[in-house]
């Protein structure tokens, strides 16, 4: 099987420029440049949008502006007015990962939210932040959060185990979720990409059925893509909640 | 229904190979997201540009959309004050409006009694005058026709008298007495009551 055949190949990591400080590896990358053009395409569509500062916004200013209180409805109806001073965090976060994800999308490109080291990054600065969050506002009482109120003795030899795993496994989960459904998404195209080629070289109309395969499949990683970013915020959303509230 | 089994067919086929084609791949390269040695670069490129994003939005985006949203907002708010303010003063104006209707009205209707009375007095005047000058002048004829009557009915006994006394001489051929006359005159005018 050739090189370009290999559905795990578009995952691979180039190094473009090499660079080395302090004894690590920091040479910029085809990762790197699909993350400097997510934060340009970013801060272009939030800059350009709203150069303008219509009073009466044009469509690219109402893409900018729907975006800014799609995230702040988000933040106020699960954080409430606690979550403001998280606002720009969370909304960074959102548009990363929606942007990488989407960008992903386009032919060539490399997707950035598809590895395990990048989700599990920002998953991992969540989960931390999270957590100072969480003690710096109630000290040890933010423990309480693994003892749920109400419940009786014996059963809280079983709960609270069963909660502190849970609460350690949120980064896990919350960067496998993105990273696993990146990936599977874009391995499937490539295989059935790979499946007009083949197919249709044995029979011409063979070729067809991957290939609507393919389409519908674009259709449904654009909403997958949409749907993780969605995804991830909103559990970044609830966790702060957690961390702000207790419950 | 043939071309959609073949479909399916195709796909499922499709779908097996793509599972062992993955697996074969990830067996043979290992997958390249878990190559560890690929981790620092990444992982510095994240921070570096996930800090510039958060820069460049907290500082630079999300306030200029917020400013823009609250300058909106407050617009808004401004305008519709204004026309509250606006309502409220054109129903002032409206019951101002029709305050000085109201007093207009009242005027008016003062104004128009007031003329009336005027001028029913003075028709009443009028008529009073002239009821008195036409009760003076009955009077006055009154008494003028009384007067005539009077002086008509004094001539009457003596016309009467002459004429009674011309009546008997010729009848008779001599001269009445004179007396006899006038009581006969008088008496008759009596009974036809005529003093």
């Amino acid at each position: 099987m050739a090189a370009g055949h290999n559905p795990l190949e578009q995952f691979q990591i180039k190094t473009l420029v090499p660079l080395e400080a302090g004894g690590y590896d920091i040479s910029f990358t085809n990762s790197s440049m699909f993350m400097v053009t997510t934060v340009a395409v970013i801060t272009l569509f939030m800059l350009l949008g709203t150069s303008k500062r219509a009073l009466v916004p044009g469509r690219w200013q109402s893409m900018v502006e729907m975006s800014y209180e799609a995230i702040a409805g988000m933040i106020r109806d699960t954080v409430g007015s606690g979550g403001k001073k998280y606002f720009p965090f969370i909304f960074s976060l959102f548009m990363f990962v929606l942007i990488a994800n989407l960008s992903g999308m386009v032919p060539y490109t490399f997707t950035v939210t598809s590895h395990i080291a990048v989700t599990f990054a920002l998953a991992a600065v969540v989960f931390l932040g999270v957590t100072v969050i969480g003690f710096a506002k109630h000290g040890l009482g933010y423990l309480k959060l693994f003892a749920p109120s109400g419940v009786p003795l014996p059963v809280l030899f079983l709960l609270v185990p069963i909660e502190i795993i849970s609460y350690l496994m949120r980064p896990i989960s919350l960067s496998v979720r993105l990273f696993a459904n990146m990936m599977a998404g874009h391995v499937m195209l490539k295989v059935f990409a790979g499946f007009v080629i083949s197919l249709g070289a044995i029979l011409v109309p063979l070729g067809i059925f991957p290939l609507a395969f393919m389409v519908a499949l674009t259709g449904l990683e654009v909403l997958v893509a949409v749907l993780q970013a969605y995804i991830f915020s909103i559990l970044t959303c609830i966790y702060l909640n957690d961390a702000i509230h207790l419950h | 229904m043939r071309q959609f089994s073949t479909a399916a067919l195709v796909l499922t086929g499709c779908f097996a190979v793509a599972a062992g084609q993955a697996a074969h791949a990830a067996e043979k390269t290992g997958l390249p997201q878990l190559d560890l040695t690929r981790f620092p670069p990444q992982l510095f490129w994240l921070a570096v540009t996930f800090a510039l994003l958060y820069l460049l939005m907290s500082r630079l985006a999300l306030p200029r959309v917020g400013d823009i949203l609250r300058t909106r907002e407050e617009k808004i708010a401004g305008d519709l004050n204004r026309a509250d303010q606006l309502n409220r003063d054109a129903d002032a104006a409206l019951k101002g409006y029709e305050q000085a209707l109201a007093q207009a009205r009242a005027k008016a209707t003062e104004i128009a009694a007031r003329t009336r009375a005027t001028i029913q007095a003075q028709a009443d005047a009028r008529q009073a005058e002239a009821e008195a000058r036409l009760s003076a002048q009955a009077a006055e004829a009154e008494a003028s026709i009384r007067a005539a009557r009077d002086q008509a009915l004094g001539q009457v006994r003596e016309i009467a008298t002459d004429t009674a006394a011309a009546v008997v001489a010729r009848l008779l051929g001599a001269q009445p007495d004179g007396a006899g006359v006038d009581q006969a005159v008088a008496e008759e005018l009596s009974r036809r009551g005529v003093k």
